[in-house]
């Protein structure tokens, strides 16, 4: 191991992914090396069907790969157990996703609570994280609302809180713009880089060059290999 | 997740969905109805027997004419093959028995009885002074039949309270004359409103001295023997000895069937025991039809939640936290479906009830209990199948779906 200036917070070695097709395999990851160092802001781009997704979903414990090591704060995190992967998902891991992905018969605040509610955090802690997190992402007003009863904006700032509640080293965001228009998701980037500011790292997959070129560091996938990093780590 | 979060998580769940969760209560809650109802019906069956037949006295001990048993081929029943006649003279034999407290021998016919103006045809029953207190009846004017030598009888009838009404109406009526057949009796008492009574409504009913009946009838058998132990304990005794005391009068031959009240009871307890729970067993079909049903519609709900689950998963959930929450939903589904249809089924069992007053539609503990278990097992049994698919569903997958 080599004298990094930092210890890097993810480091994939060796990663392949291939999904069978019927009779065709599909790599949709070929030999993948790749280390982010904690609280760095790094967008992953390339055309459809490069990858990012599938990388994406590796970085979150979401899948596993078939080859490689993943190592995650210094741990090999791929032979984690599923217990063990939710749990690291839970304390560790925050997503937000491009549809939202709110639970529709739940309120904005109970939807900002779930990641408690699910790690047994208890109900007044929730409470005062959830006002808290409400506050600060100008939302006071619509904790009773429902997802339809919000506008698209106002939805991903609730998965963004989401998202930030259980206090997350990194933050994994697929096309977080992807269905709102210039405004709103010019404001969600805005908010998304000031969490990374704070410190947590911040991982975006986007289609759209504007949002990844404001990234320090930007990863190019094209069929299923890192054709380009702007900024290797070591 | 805390026991609170995942009730209140799996209720809106389940609550997310009015008309699919109100189909599936309603489901659930017509087998628990059914079960609670037929059981109602079946157990109100046996009470209604055991009653009947407890009313008929207590510690009984009954001789029928005839034999029923088969005991294979004798070859003395071929030439001797008609039974005696069940006598008089029996009846009285039968007080010597040391396990006996008291007889009361029963001749039975149907006759008419006239007074000036008015004619009824009756039932006419011949038996002795004793009877009453054997069949606890009670009088409510006079007395009942003198206490004389059976085989002679004076001229006094007791007649039933619905007899009395309809032949005298407001009048009094001890001390009247009547006519039954061709002759004439005074009415020495009035029996107290009884109520159906297994066969014989002793509220229609006239009694007469035995000899005057046979007399009556022309005949001199008697229709029934009823004979009371001195206690429950002396039951066996008293059959025992009764048997004997008929085979040494008879010559030898066994040519009387004696029936315990116990026994006939139990028989009775038995049979219809068993049909209830046949009754409850039918009924529980309709409860695993209501779990296929709880199992289909949470399968339809993982499809329908796939997103959910996914997103659950990437927030954390491990896949026992997911089939718990699936299990915990589709449980209280079923208790849901149990509660209403208990609730249903007291509410038919009470309709009945109040229909019928005299048939005890009560359902039985028992049935109440296995009803509303059976629910929440099927419901859990089968929400067992759904809840494993969504704690299997892989997150990738599940997220892409929207």
């Amino acid at each position: 191991m080599g004298v990094a200036p930092a210890q890097p917070q993810i480091r994939l070695s060796g990663i392949e992914r291939v999904f069978h097709l019927g009779d065709s395999e599909v790599h949709a990851l070929r030999h993948l090396d790749v280390a982010i160092a904690p609280g760095e802001y790094v967008a992953v781009m390339g055309p459809s069907g490069s990858g990012k997704s599938t990388l994406l979903n590796l970085l979150g414990l979401l899948d596993r790969p078939d080859a490689g090591s993943y190592q995650f704060d210094g741990r090999d995190v791929t032979t984690l157990s599923p217990e063990e992967q939710a749990r690291v998902r839970s304390e560790r891991i925050g997503f937000v996703f491009q549809s939202f992905h709110l639970v529709p018969r739940l309120t904005a605040f109970d939807n900002i609570a779930l990641p408690m509610m699910l790690a047994g955090i208890a109900p007044r802690e929730r409470a005062e994280r959830v006002a808290r997190a409400l506050k600060d992402y100008g939302l006071e007003d619509r904790a009773g609302h429902r997802p339809d009863q919000l506008s698209g904006g106002q939805r991903q700032r609730v998965a963004i809180a989401r998202a930030t509640i259980m206090r997350p080293a990194m933050i994994l965001a697929d096309e977080p713009t992807g269905n709102l228009d210039r405004a709103t998701g010019d404001e969600v980037v805005h908010l998304l880089e000031a969490l990374n500011a704070s410190g947590v790292t911040l991982i975006v997959v986007t289609h759209d060059p504007g949002i990844g070129g404001r990234a320090r560091r930007q990863l190019l996938m094209e069929d299923g290999r890192l054709a380009h990093d702007s900024a290797p780590a070591d | 997740m805390r026991a609170p979060d995942l009730i209140r998580f799996a209720g809106r769940a389940a609550t997310g969905n009015p008309l699919r969760t109100s189909l599936l209560v309603l489901a659930m809650a017509i087998g628990v109805a059914a079960v609670v109802v037929l059981t109602a019906l079946g157990d109100g069956a046996r009470r209604y027997v055991m009653d009947q037949f407890s009313s008929l006295g207590s510690n009984l001990v009954i001789v029928l004419p005839g034999r029923s048993q088969t005991g294979g081929f004798n070859p003395a029943n071929a030439i001797t093959g008609t039974p005696r006649d069940l006598t008089i003279n029996d009846a009285q034999a039968l007080l010597r028995a040391p396990a006996v407290l008291r007889v009361a021998p029963l001749a039975v016919g149907t006759s008419e009885i006239s007074v000036p103006g008015k004619l009824r045809e009756v039932m006419v029953a011949g038996t002795t002074s004793q009877y009453p207190e054997l069949r606890h009846l009670e009088l409510a004017q006079g007395s009942f039949l003198p206490a004389e030598d059976w085989n002679r009888g004076t001229s006094v009838a007791v007649i039933g309270a619905k007899v009395r009404e309809e032949l005298f109406g407001a009048e009094p009526a001890v001390g009247r004359l009547v006519r039954i057949g061709d002759r004439r009796f005074r009415i020495g008492g009035v029996l107290a409103v009884s109520g159906e009574g297994l066969g014989m409504n002793s509220d229609e009913l006239v009694f007469v001295p035995v000899a005057l009946a046979q007399a009556m009838f022309n005949s001199n058998t008697l229709f029934r023997i009823m004979v009371e132990a001195r206690s429950r304990e002396d039951i066996p005794a008293a059959k025992a000895q009764v048997q004997d005391i008929l085979k040494l009068r008879h010559e030898g031959e066994e040519d009387v069937t004696v029936i315990t009240q116990d026994a006939v009871l139990a028989t009775f307890d038995r049979l219809l025991s068993a049909l209830t729970l046949g009754v409850a067993g039918i009924a529980a079909i309709s409860l695993a039809v209501a779990g296929i049903l709880v199992m289909n519609v949470m399968l339809v709900s993982v499809v329908q939640r796939t997103g959910e689950i996914g997103l659950l998963k990437a927030l954390g959930a491990t896949g026992g936290a997911i089939r718990l929450a699936f299990l915990t939903e589709a449980a209280m589904l079923s208790a849901a479906g149990a509660l209403v249809g208990y609730l249903l089924g007291q509410a038919g069992a009470a309709v009945i009830r109040q229909l019928y007053p005299s048939f005890p539609a009560y359902p039985p503990d028992w049935a109440v209990l296995a009803g509303l278990a059976t629910a929440l097992v099927t419901g859990l049994l089968f929400g067992v199948l759904p809840a494993r698919r969504a704690a299997l569903l892989d997150p990738v997958e599940a997220l892409a779906k929207r």
